[in-house]
């Protein structure tokens, strides 16, 4: 009887370990696949044709620079929206709002959150889209402009969620300290609770950048999915098409092993390193986080 | 002098609490305006032969039964490959792991997990469940992908709600003679269960709601029937929500509404059961 119970602790035990390795193994698989079926890409096409402008792949052109720009441009212009406005109500649900407001406001940010991409994609379609068109006076609404919306909105409960932990985490007597100098509320958020939640704050901020380069349908079904490299600041107006969005849209076309294949591995590969940097700097800025989970859920 | 510059500073003060009440007023209610929207426009969709129904006439008539039964089983296969195995995890990481290189390894290709654009663990789908094992696009290979993206989220939230248990019940049941995994499988696992099941309903609702991994893993335009076995492809929410709102011409309104409806109110009805979990979890704790 000891013995057999001890028998199934161990392998009970071993379970529960080899679970525990088994996130290292999922992400050296993911990394694994995307390398053997990305990696030929290289051998089929020059870096030279893949650093090109035109991506055209019936023709065997396939430039991703034009993707690269789409991605950065609708990612830049999410963040714009995202990163103030994840701060401020940040800021305001841990620092000004009453008790009952907060109760309020959390889980609405994390419905946001909970939001399916899609239905935020449908309604830009039929909503956003039209609205924009009319309002700037622009001949289509399926522009890098109404991606950048409505992904700085599925960014923001990313920032506001890693943003309030920070702040919380902020001990209480930083607060009472620059009260008791005679500072106000206000000036207390801005030159003491704010300057020490920074590196927080900043996580959040790379999180949410991070949570926006890699959003596919949303983008996919709003930014016009024109393979136009952005030049300006007047590509926010036009079509783009995103490296996110590409992928989506075509794998399900191509031929198995085929050029066109393998590249759109490729850019995956490319996607996935984006992703493995940012959240390599971001885990390792010098912010322990009280509420891990949190951040990931949003 | 003093003085103004005193009142200069609280309406500053006052200015700077309006601004900021306003930002995040614009934050959240386009939320409730999102939900609100939908809920109107697509009730008059909602019929009983809409939700029992196949779609007919090139999905421009009928119902979306297969699309509300597929997403049925994915979020069912889903969590039959990431709940175990994320509390296993959890279960790993809270009680067992001690503070090494390792258990910093772990907790970092998490949070990368937790990084990876949907869409990529579409591709990985692809490359490992539907060609390398040859699962084809099928209900099994959208399980398997959506749970892998699933994963980091079930993790995090089930060890934040062991890490809770106060350490005092772990030394009682020790010391009465208790082995490790009968102190976890009777004493932790218990109290830690309403935290534990938040997290999987958040994380399922994500897989729920989710169609970039599923796009080449297991979905499919349109079936005139039901999946009959996990070796078959299924429709599901998301991806026909994606279909009849971009790919299909002359599509009625009323039916993509009606569409998004279903699938909010299947989404936000686990959200809301997540959160009521939680703070019923939260009232009742005595510790």
């Amino acid at each position: 009887m000891e013995k057999s119970l001890s028998w199934r602790e161990f392998i009970i035990t071993r379970l529960i370990q080899s679970s525990g390795y088994s996130a290292i193994l999922f992400v050296a698989l993911i990394f694994f696949f995307l390398l053997r079926e990305g990696l030929p890409a290289l051998g089929e096409v020059d870096v030279s044709s893949l650093l090109n402008f035109r991506w055209y792949p019936i023709e065997s052109y396939f430039g991703i620079l034009p993707l690269i720009s789409g991605s950065l441009i609708v990612t830049l212009g999410a963040a714009l929206i995202a990163v103030p406005f994840g701060i401020g109500t940040a800021v305001y649900i841990s620092e000004v709002a009453p008790r009952w407001m907060r109760e309020i406001l959390k889980p609405l940010v994390e419905l946001l959150g909970g939001l399916p991409s899609v239905v935020l994609g449908f309604l830009g379609i039929l909503v956003l889209a039209p609205f924009l068109r009319v309002f700037l006076n622009l001949p289509t609404g399926l522009t890098a402009f109404t991606g950048s919306l409505l992904l700085g909105g599925i960014a923001v409960p990313t920032v506001v969620s890693v943003a309030e932990d920070a702040l919380d985490s902020v001990p209480r007597a930083y607060r009472e300290g620059a009260w008791a100098l005679g500072a106000t509320r206000w000036q207390t958020i801005w030159r003491v609770t704010l300057p020490a939640a920074k590196s927080g704050v900043l996580t959040a901020v790379m999180l949410g950048v991070g949570r926006a380069i890699g959003e596919t349908m949303t983008v996919m079904m709003v930014t016009g999915n024109a393979p136009v490299l952005a030049t300006g600041l007047g590509s926010l107006f036009a079509p783009v098409r995103t490296m996110t969005a590409t992928i989506a849209a075509e794998m399900g076309e191509v031929a198995n092993g085929s050029t066109h294949y393998h590249v759109l591995f490729f850019i995956g590969m490319v996607l996935f390193i984006i992703s493995l940097i940012v959240n390599v700097i971001a885990s390792s800025v010098v912010f322990r986080a009280k509420k891990r989970a949190e951040r990931i859920l949003s | 002098m003093m003085k103004l510059f005193d009142q200069n500073r609280h309406i500053v003060q006052r200015l700077g609490f309006i601004a900021i009440t306003l930002m995040a007023l614009v934050t959240v209610l386009p939320i409730i305006g999102t939900v609100a929207f939908i809920l109107v426009k697509g009730g008059s969709a909602i019929s009983l032969e809409f939700l029992s129904g196949f779609p007919h006439d090139g999905m421009r008539a009928g119902g979306i039964l297969p699309a509300i039964i597929g997403t049925l089983y994915l979020t069912l296969g889903t969590a039959l490959f990431s709940v175990p195995l994320g509390i296993a995890a959890a279960i790993y990481l809270s009680e067992y792991a001690r503070d090494n290189q390792l258990t910093r390894l772990i907790r970092l290709a998490i949070i990368n997990l937790a990084g990876i654009p949907s869409v990529v663990y579409g591709l990985f789908g692809l490359g490992l469940f539907v060609l390398f094992l040859k699962f084809g696009t099928s209900i099994l290979a959208a399980s398997l992908t959506l749970s892998i993206m699933t994963l980091p989220v079930i993790i995090s939230t089930s060890e934040e709600a062991l890490r809770a248990v106060p350490q005092a019940f772990r030394t009682v049941s020790i010391s009465l003679g208790a082995t490790r995994w009968q102190t976890i499988s009777r004493i932790i696992l218990k109290e830690a269960l309403p935290g534990i099941l938040t997290g999987i309903i958040l994380g399922l609702e994500r897989a729920a709601g989710e169609t970039a991994p599923i796009l080449f893993t297991g979905a499919a335009f349109f079936l005139p029937q039901l999946p009959h076995s996990p070796f078959d492809a299924t429709m599901a929410l998301p991806y026909h929500l994606f279909v009849i709102s971009t790919q299909v011409p002359e599509m009625p309104i009323q039916i993509q509404y009606g569409t998004a409806l279903v699938l909010l109110v299947f989404v936000l009805t686990m959200n809301v059961i997540a959160t009521v979990i939680r703070s019923r979890a939260r009232a009742k704790r005595q510790w």
